[in-house]
């Protein structure tokens, strides 16, 4: 039995790699993509444009202002002179905010009433506009505590201090990384399995292979084999980058985290091989793998949460593999989960594995055209 | 007619005078749409991808966080603490649990159940009276840190609000606040994530449809022999890049406006900007990503290599690196070079414009030139590596 899998691994690894190009685009795109979409993919925002139309001169405009000019996330980019100019510098994005400090400023603060900023926002990105707000909100929140000290007044009767547990910092980096563990290795697994039937289908060597003696059994794993040792490999050097290179902090433990690649890369390959059965053409084996691969990345919890979902696709999201391997690689990452806290991501993974793969076995000799 | 047209036409069409070229590509579009109504898969990533992707992601993704499970603990519960946690209790940002001491609380934020962990300490109404002012704690869930910032924004507002009513009910002038801070939200006063969102998720989409249709038909052709079949006829080379373009660029369009039919009515995201610009925009856009399916496939020469190319160099970039999610100007310079390299970048950038600011010449005018440029990179390379090829 032994002899023939390896026969049949043999073959699936040189079908994939004998190709210059297809061994090239199996390895170099994931460790670029790796670097490129590891500095890219961060909502921290440093540096935000903003522009300043302040019709106060007195000197306490010019301390709020001194805020913005240092902090490191804000850069001031234009001074306005007019109202008239507010527009057009944010239409053309010049600027992604705008303060807005009226003729009555200081005078206002010094008679002990309140004054008011007004902040514009550039909204079409939304979630940029409201990290810009908060950033905003904390710097005039630190120019009242330090008023009110100055001027002898009472400040607020009650304060908030907030903490960050686990990313004390709130690196968005850290978070991100992780995901593109799952991201790449899901793609590599995808890439190698699911054209492989359906190139044998199309050019009709899968019916060659049918009549030799191997058994489902046997084919199934021949078959899983290449995708199983590449997406192991590129996930080990990706883990690796994202200790070594992006310095994510590892707090748990290898085994568990390896059980999470083991178990993914089980159930990524039986859906690509499935797939790959179910397509007769390469056009619909690529169609099935985009089918599966856009929702599977965007409805998996590693840009947007999934708490955010509407119930209906919540319940959706548990038969995506990629949702149960977010939790893992974050988890085991930044928090150190034990094997024990991650059972119940472990055995969903297992089940769509032996669901996928039985499926697809079945698949092979069954989906005849 | 001059007499030198007349020459060439009568030499490339083997002696038919006029109207060859015409016919030529007639034959081939036909025989193009011949093939797409065959194998539907075609028709399936034109109109069925974006319907299902639109669906799927216009209500699943959303930055919006909203009935955040928040953990409370008070210490000595009393009038002052039940204002504050009230102010809370109405927020549809929070669905509040009550715990009875921090042990429960921080086991339940270890295990997930709760997202952030609300502290008012024994003597928070004594503080609440003195000159320092009473600590609120706060400790939030930091994996995510996006959300977690968000949850401090928050309680930040829940925070402001409460305070607000407080000094009204004791009938003092706002005044142990000196700034106040007047918010305008231009284009998306509600921040709404899925107003943003849904603009740059048709530019993925009509990503993937653009690479995913082309990105097979040349390698196809070469792969089964019929390319050589196809070369053998009096048809002109750049007619047989005409033939494949075309019929894939009416679908093209077809799965755009479905895309801007449905963000439009199911989603109700605003056009501000008109339809005009939106369509002009989405052809350009169209060019750049069939010519790089073009590309693709003729570069790749099988259909397994090129299957495998579009996965890598379509989907992926144009979710992170087109500012459909990630602002741009968040990364760092190096990386802010390659979005230019990413035609969906510049199409993301004229959607949201469009659709959430209106017809802002500044924003779509280099962006288009940029789509121009690069539809023109492209098809010209495929061209010349198509002639290569041949030789």
């Amino acid at each position: 039995m032994w002899r023939r899998i390896l026969a049949l691994t043999i073959k699936e690894f040189l079908a994939l790699l004998k190709d210059k190009r297809s061994r090239m685009v199996v390895v170099v795109p994931p460790l670029v993509q790796l670097l490129v979409f590891g500095y890219a993919a961060t909502y921290d925002l440093k540096n935000v444009p903003y522009a300043v139309y302040n019709e106060d001169t007195g000197k306490a405009s010019r301390d709020l202002l001194a805020g913005f000019r240092g902090s490191p996330n804000f850069s001031e980019v234009a001074l306005l002179s007019s109202e008239g100019q507010i527009e057009p510098v944010i239409d053309k994005k010049e600027a992604l905010l705008v303060i807005h400090i009226d003729s009555r400023f200081s005078r206002d603060l010094l008679l002990g009433r309140s004054a008011r900023v007004q902040i514009i926002v550039d909204g079409r990105n939304s979630n940029t506009a409201m990290l810009a707000q908060n950033y905003a909100s904390t710097i005039i929140n630190n120019f009242n505590t330090a008023w009110n000290a100055r001027h002898g007044r009472a400040g607020p009767p009650a304060y908030v201090t907030t903490r960050a547990w686990f990313n004390p910092n709130l690196e968005s980096r850290w978070f991100i990384v992780p995901g593109i563990v799952g991201l790449l290795t899901l793609v590599v697994t995808m890439m190698v399995t699911a054209l492989s039937v359906a190139r044998e289908r199309e050019q009709g060597t899968f019916d060659q292979l049918l009549v030799t003696p191997l058994r489902p059994l046997e084919m199934i794993i021949g078959k899983s084999l290449p995708g199983f040792l590449i997406g192991m490999s590129e996930a080990t050097v990706i883990i690796l980058a994202a200790v070594l290179w992006f310095k994510v902090p590892f707090l748990g433990n290898v085994a568990t985290l390896y059980t999470g690649v083991f178990l993914f890369l089980l159930s990524a390959i039986g859906i690509g091989l499935m797939i790959s059965s179910i397509a007769i053409t390469q056009q619909q084996g690529l169609l099935g793998a985009f089918l599966f691969l856009v929702p599977a990345i965007i409805l998996s919890g590693f840009t947007t949460p999934i708490a955010n979902m509407p119930p209906l696709i919540q319940e959706l999201t548990l038969l995506n593999p990629m949702r149960y391997f977010m939790v893992i690689l974050r988890g085991v990452f930044l928090e150190g989960m034990s094997f024990h806290l991650l059972i119940g991501q472990f055995w969903p993974l297992a089940a769509i594995a032996v669901t996928t793969l039985t499926a697809a076995g079945w698949l092979f000799r069954h989906r005849l055209y | 007619m001059t007499p030198e047209n007349v020459k060439k036409t009568a030499r490339t069409s083997g002696g038919l005078p006029g109207g060859g070229g015409k016919m030529r590509l007639r034959g081939l579009l036909r025989k193009e749409f011949l093939q797409i109504l065959r194998d539907p898969s075609s028709i399936a990533i034109a109109f069925l991808m974006p319907v299902l992707l639109l669906l799927l992601f216009g209500y699943g993704v959303s930055l919006n966080a909203k009935h955040v499970p928040l953990g409370i603990v008070v210490d000595n519960p009393n009038a002052d603490t039940s204002s504050f946690i009230g102010s809370f209790r109405q927020s549809s940002y929070f669905s509040p649990v009550v715990m009875p001491g921090m042990r429960q609380a921080v086991t339940a934020m270890e295990s997930g159940d709760i997202e952030g962990i609300l502290h008012l300490r024994e003597d928070f109404s004594r503080q609440l009276r003195g000159p320092e002012g009473a600590p609120i704690q706060v400790i939030v869930d930091g994996t995510d840190a996006n959300n977690a910032r968000q949850i401090s924004g928050y309680v930040q507002d829940a925070w402001s609000k409460w305070l607000g009513l407080r000094s009204i009910a004791r009938g003092s002038a706002m005044n142990n606040i000196p700034v106040q801070t007047e918010q305008r939200i231009w284009f998306n006063s509600e921040l709404r994530s899925r107003d943003f969102l849904v603009p740059g998720l048709i530019a993925v989409i009509m990503t993937l449809i653009g690479a995913l249709l082309t990105a097979m038909v040349m390698a196809r052709e070469w792969e089964r022999g019929t390319m050589e079949a196809l070369l053998a006829t009096p048809v002109e080379k750049r007619e047989i890049l005409l033939g494949k373009i075309i019929p894939y660029f009416t679908l093209g369009l077809g799965g755009m406006t479905l895309s801007v039919t449905m963000s439009f009515f199911l989603f109700r995201v605003p056009l501000i900007g008109s339809l005009f610009v939106l369509f002009v925009a989405a052809s350009l856009f169209l060019f750049a990503s069939l010519g790089m399916g073009l590309l693709i496939s003729i570069i790749s020469k099988n259909q397994f290599v090129a299957g495998q190319v579009a996965i890598i160099v379509t989907f992926l970039p144009a979710f992170i690196l087109s500012g459909f999610i990630f602002d741009i100007r968040s990364m760092p310079l190096p990386i802010r070079f390659v979005t230019h390299l990413i035609a969906a970048s510049y199409f993301v950038a004229i959607l949201q414009t469009v659709f959430l600011a209106g017809d802002i010449w500044q924003v779509i005018l280099p962006n288009a030139l940029a789509l121009v440029i690069m539809s023109a990179i492209f098809l010209g390379i495929s061209t010349r590596k198509f002639r290569k090829r041949l030789e």
